[in-house]
């Protein structure tokens, strides 16, 4: 028998340090649904999402009761939807929106959280089916609640898209406006990536790549809460030690991600991708990757030091938990969404943590600016500026990075927004004053990255 | 199925003779016991077997929330596996 040791150890991980599977994320390929009529397609993609999918949230809900291990959310990634418009006759928004709501129905229909993959992949340049996708993402988002759309406008490979950055822009401006009312919610539905991978089971980013097969399963783990009562046992010692107890429990709370996914993919019946070893903090206090930081010696999260303490976290996570894992893939690493972080809303409100450390901070985890509110009078020039350094830094560094930022109307440096739930509440950061519209304006790609001569 | 058990409390007469009953009621075996005081609070630890007349673990699970909230304990039921995965390689 185990241990009684081990056993009260797992118990207090899940019932006091917020131990948790984040997410189990069903993949489902859409190129079977591909066609030239709308409402064909439309109900195709219904009926496929709803067939494969009906038993996906009793299953988690099953595995959370026999296990003890809540699971968190329960969602669905599909095949980049530009790739339908592409198949339609005479593709418009009003098309893709249909897609949108029938996406957001059958989500709906099936119980789960979010779905994702309303996307387009556009790092070189758009197809038409693209071009349109991208133009319907505000309306699309507005009009729907758990649909989720991302755009990768950059690789390591391509270089970057800069006429999709200077877009990305103004649909974020749109998006923001159109859900004027919820403080700009569609944003916070909306990621533009750099280096976007296939596999990613975590939310706003989630869609089911070219390379993937039929249907997956895709699980997210999290556990910051547990890292940082970890580290409370190892005050005052070196960073060797810190390293290695951070290690050992990734290596925990990855075996649990492990094992939720395999029972989730015998059960459904639906092969395992891979388990993505990252640290999502929630609103939740004691579930905060900014109290980690903290925990490692320093004052506030965002001060001097922030940015090594998060490369120290992020790579002794993956050094822990990939043995943990048969397939590691998605993400992996740790989040740094502000609004999502009890810890870094913290910091933000008191000035500690900024836009500037944060895009530090984006070089050495996963994976970017992530659930940022800005103000609301923030130009689109500005904020697709604010996209093409983050982009920069994905491609140069070989690494996925992100953008998901929110331009609150009406809101001003200092308020405060709340998004509820695990979106939890932002405060406004100031961006600069100064204007970055005549370098959007030239549009065209930035050239990809020499890959050698690397001193 | 094996399934661990796990009782936390403030120690009282009849945790075991209570918790022992609604397994034998539902006709679940159990295989070991280990019972503890462990950072001064009562421990016990039992790793039961679900066989096919067994009621369902998540009957088990409700029969004993409501022991859990008499004795006022906290009590778990997981199946074993969440453990091993964890503390074994």
């Amino acid at each position: 028998m185990i241990n009684p040791f081990e056993i009260i150890e797992t118990i207090k991980m899940i019932d006091e340090e917020n131990l948790d599977i984040r997410t189990i994320t069903m993949g489902i390929s859409l190129k079977s649904c591909a066609g030239p009529d709308i409402d064909t397609v439309c109900e195709k993609i219904y009926d496929k999402i709803t067939t494969y999918a009906k038993d996906l949230v009793k299953t988690g809900e099953d595995i959370e009761a026999q296990f003890g291990i809540p699971i968190i959310n329960k969602r669905i990634s599909v095949t980049p939807v530009a790739t339908l418009v592409d198949a339609l006759d005479n593709p418009t928004v009003e098309k893709c929106v249909k897609i949108a709501k029938t996406l957001d129905k059958a989500a709906k229909t099936t119980g789960v959280n979010f779905i994702g993959g309303y996307s387009a992949l556009v790092h070189k340049d758009y197809t038409n089916g693209e071009r349109v996708l991208i133009e319907s993402i505000p309306e699309a988002l507005a009009s729907t609640d758990l649909v989720c759309s991302s755009v990768n406008v950059g690789s390591t490979r391509a270089g970057i898209n800069m006429n999709a950055v200077k877009e990305m822009g103004q649909i974020i401006k749109k998006a923001a406006e159109l859900t004027k009312d919820t403080q700009g919610f569609a944003c916070a539905k909306l990621v533009v990536f750099c280096n976007a991978v296939e596999d990613n089971p975590f939310m706003a980013g989630a869609f089911l790549g070219e390379g993937e097969g039929e249907c997956v399963i895709n699980v997210g783990v999290s556990g910051p809460g547990v890292v940082k009562c970890a580290l409370e046992t190892v005050k005052g010692e070196d960073f060797g030690v810190v390293a290695e107890t951070i290690k050992k429990t990734a290596f925990k709370i990855t075996r649990m991600g492990q094992l939720v996914a395999q029972e989730a993919s015998k059960r459904l019946g639906v092969p395992f991708g891979i388990v993505d070893l990252s640290l999502a903090p929630t609103p939740a206090v004691g579930d905060s990757v900014a109290y980690i930081l903290e925990e490692m010696g320093l004052e506030k999260c965002g001060t001097h030091g922030t940015t090594a303490a998060l490369a120290l976290l992020n790579d002794a996570v993956k050094k822990g938990g990939v043995m943990a894992s048969g397939y590691v893939g998605g993400l992996s690493g740790a989040f740094i969404p502000v609004s999502e972080d009890a810890g870094m809303i913290d910091a933000a409100k008191v000035g500690a943590l900024t836009l500037e450390k944060l895009e530090a901070m984006t070089c050495v985890c996963s994976v970017g600016l992530d659930m940022i509110v800005i103000p609301g009078d923030t130009t689109a020039e500005t904020i697709s500026a604010i996209i093409a350094d983050e982009a920069a830094i994905g491609m140069v560094n070989t690494k996925t990075t992100a953008v998901r930022i929110i331009p609150a109307p009406g809101k001003k440096e200092g308020d405060i927004v709340e998004f509820g739930g695990l979106l939890g509440t932002g405060p406004v950061m100031p961006v600069k004053p100064y204007s970055s519209a005549e370098f959007i304006e030239r549009g065209g790609r930035i050239p990809a990255p020499l890959q050698s001569l690397k001193n | 199925m094996k399934a661990v058990v796990t009782v936390i409390g403030k120690d009282k007469k009849g945790i075991i003779a209570k918790v022992s009953n609604i397994l034998f009621e539902n006709d679940v075996n159990i295989l070991d016991i280990s019972q503890t005081i462990m950072q001064d609070m009562f421990t016990m630890i039992m790793l039961v077997e679900l066989e096919s007349k067994s009621a369902t673990l998540k009957h088990i699970v409700d029969m004993l929330e409501e022991a859990e909230k008499e004795l006022g304990l906290s009590i778990h039921v997981q199946r074993e596996e969440i453990f091993t995965s964890m503390h074994r390689i």
